[in-house]
């Protein structure tokens, strides 16, 4: 059942709304994730903002994810990289803007490259492991603060002059990061809808579902795995250079660890693996529900409840945890999946009545 | 060559808790084909028990009996974590081995961050013996206490698994199950209760893991996230020696323990790179999936 159509049309629409939200000041209770209950707030544009940087991320990882079929862990490390790559350019050496978003994009290629082909020698679980063994090691080279370029522990705050001002000061400047946010996730949308669409990109599907028959055929599926490697890690080296931008400083704990990893794949999984709009959608349901656990979580009403309660409830990532493992076990195919199963049930009803 | 037998000594100690940890997983693997992250929460939790006990005992009893009660709780907090985990989360998920993956990642993460919420995210002080604290000498080699009390564990374990293995009728059921699982399911033999025989060794061996980690290697601290720290070097580990092989892991365990050491100390100084010994195991592991991608006991992938 295909209905580009409709996805896109659904699609321009968000888009469009999401590009004139800045301007509305709505009052809505209840369900924003910023403490002042306005939908322009700077704390409610805060959290979009970094709802489409994670949603243009895990998009990327569903390249390699959800249509290659290569459950990577090492997504991480090249999103960490874009964030400290483009970070030390700026604030260390004091680079041009345009030098250093030309030396990230640069470096994360290169990355991609090197790092899928290397990890790419083995497949299946091994291949998981790998990439997981890669992004740790990359989090000790980061935490280990080598000749001063990364600040260690105590990360490493974006200042530089050389920055346009509409980008500097994360505070003053809410509105244009927002849009620089939604930008980098709908210019993601493109390229990955034309990667999927490509014959390469039917290429990816069929080395998931049967990476045997694609040899048969006369293909070699290294080339093409290596392709989907490193466009997945190429946006996320992307989402990390915008993700910079927006939260103004690199620390290791929040950019490069694995819990943001597992994240990541939770996002698209949640969302139905190989669904554009799935992991789109997945990646802004994460993060807005982890901002947003932690605004209830600080409610005065909160602290009364009984602490077995009280503490599993104050961990966003413990509810996010046990959402995800129920939708595992109930919802397979996340929400694209329930959605494509309600269609079905009633494209079905319809046939029933007709005859 | 006093350091050079210092260094092979706590070597040894570390590869063994490497196997202890990475054991469970290969066999787990190789029986079942998940990926058990809920390993590293088994550590934890193993970890986590021992202390729960050992803050319940009586202040008086600070023998050696209270490590012997600690460990005996690791190992039985491991096992239960693990049973609950098989029968509960894996078993309605046989025959789709990814939505096992994700099942496992979906609980370590909120298993960490109940941990958190429950206990906070400083570490607690495992209450240990003197005797374990304290280091023998012969010449100038220093030899830690509690290095031998891993390397003893680790030797246990190995000849007990081997035994059990070879010897009884389950475990030649899991052995034959890892080499060919539909031949076994075949011969009518119920591969279930392997699966949850194997999560249950697995997850014994992981909370002894967690808890001589703690013993061994972080001053007696017990935190949220050291399963999941240790869980990398068990992947590390079970790659190099081969998915599905215990001895790879007991090979692999004592290769990575010993590189990582003779690095850190070796290597960390000059490079400037505190963390060098952890990076040269990385870097080992390319190397290893370059030269042989099946590991070094691990049957063709």
């Amino acid at each position: 059942m295909k209905t580009p159509r409709i996805g896109l049309i659904v699609g321009a629409c968000a888009t469009l709304l999401a590009l004139v939200l800045p301007f509305i000041g709505l009052h809505v209770p209840w369900i924003l994730p910023g403490v002042v209950d306005v939908v322009n707030s700077t704390g409610t544009l805060d959290v979009l903002a970094l709802c489409f940087v994670f949603a243009g991320v895990a998009l990327g990882y569903d390249v390699m994810f959800g249509y290659t079929g290569l459950l990577s862990l090492g997504v991480v490390l090249h999103f960490a990289a874009g964030v400290y790559i483009f970070d030390i350019a700026l604030t260390l050496w004091h680079w041009p803007l345009f030098l250093a978003l030309s030396w990230t994009a640069a470096v994360a290629l290169a990355l991609g490259l090197v790092v899928g082909a290397v990890s790419l020698r083995v497949s299946g679980i091994a291949f998981t492991m790998v990439t997981l063994a890669f992004a740790q090691a990359f989090y000790y080279l980061i935490e280990d603060n080598p000749h001063g370029l990364t600040g260690g522990d105590d990360g490493l705050s974006l200042f530089s002059n050389r920055l346009p001002s509409f980008l500097s000061g994360a505070v003053s400047n809410t509105r244009s990061l927002y849009w620089v946010a939604l930008g980098f996730l709908v210019v993601t949308g493109v390229v990955v809808w034309v990667v999927t669409e490509s014959s390469t990109g039917h290429v990816f599907v069929a080395i998931r579902d049967n990476e045997r028959r694609v040899e048969v055929l006369g293909l070699r599926p290294f080339g093409f795995k290596l392709a989907a490697y490193t466009v997945s890690s190429l946006i996320a080296s992307a989402g990390g250079v915008v993700y910079v931008l927006l939260i103004g400083t690199a620390v290791p704990s929040a950019v490069a660890a694995t819990t943001l990893t597992l994240s990541i794949v939770i996002m698209v999984v949640l969302g139905g693996a190989a669904s554009r709009w799935g992991a789109v959608t997945g990646g802004i349901l994460y993060i807005y529900l982890q901002q947003y656990l932690v605004k209830v979580a600080a409610e005065p009403t909160f602290a009364s409840l009984p602490a077995f309660l009280r503490v599993p409830l104050s961990q966003p990532q413990f509810l996010l945890g046990a959402i995800f493992v129920i939708f595992v076990l109930f919802v397979p195919g996340g929400l694209a999946g329930a959605l494509l199963r309600l269609r079905m049930a009633r494209a079905r009803r319809k046939m029933a009545a007709a005859k | 060559m006093s350091v050079v037998l210092s260094l092979a000594f706590s070597g040894v100690a570390l590869g063994a808790i490497y196997f202890l940890a990475a054991s469970g997983l290969s066999l787990i693997y190789g029986l079942m084909d998940v990926l058990n992250f809920a390993h590293g929460m088994f550590m934890t939790l193993g970890a986590y028990a021992g202390w729960d006990v050992a803050t319940h005992l009586p202040i008086s009893w600070g023998g050696a009996w209270l490590l012997v009660i600690e460990i005996g709780a690791a190992v039985v907090g491991g096992a239960l974590a693990a049973a609950i985990t098989e029968l509960v989360l894996i078993r309605p998920l046989y025959g789709r081995p990814l939505a096992q993956v994700l099942v496992t990642i979906g609980l370590d993460l909120a298993a960490v961050a109940l941990l958190l919420g429950g206990f906070g995210s400083n570490s607690l002080t495992l209450p240990v013996p003197l005797w374990s604290i304290e280091a023998s000498r012969i010449g100038n080699v220093i030899l830690p206490h509690s290095d031998f009390i891993a390397i003893a564990a680790g030797i246990v374990v190995v000849v007990a698994l081997e035994w059990f293995l070879r010897r009884t009728r389950y475990g030649i059921t899991i052995r034959a199950g890892v080499e060919n699982r539909e031949m076994v399911r075949a011969l009518g033999i119920d591969v279930g209760r392997a699966f949850t025989l194997v999560f249950v060794i697995g997850g014994a061996m992981a909370g002894l893991a967690g808890l001589l980690y703690s013993v061994v290697f972080s001053g007696d601290l017990v935190s949220p996230l050291q399963g999941d720290s240790l869980l990398i070097f068990a992947f590390i580990v079970v790659v190099i020696g081969g998915l599905g092989s215990i001895r790879g892991s007991a090979v692999a365990g004592l290769i990575v323990g010993l590189v990582q050491d003779f690095a850190n100390y070796y290597l960390g100084a000059h490079a400037g790179l505190a963390q060098f010994g952890n990076l040269s195991v990385v870097l080992l592991l390319a190397v290893v999936l370059e030269w042989r991608p099946r590991g070094l006991f691990g049957r063709a992938l």
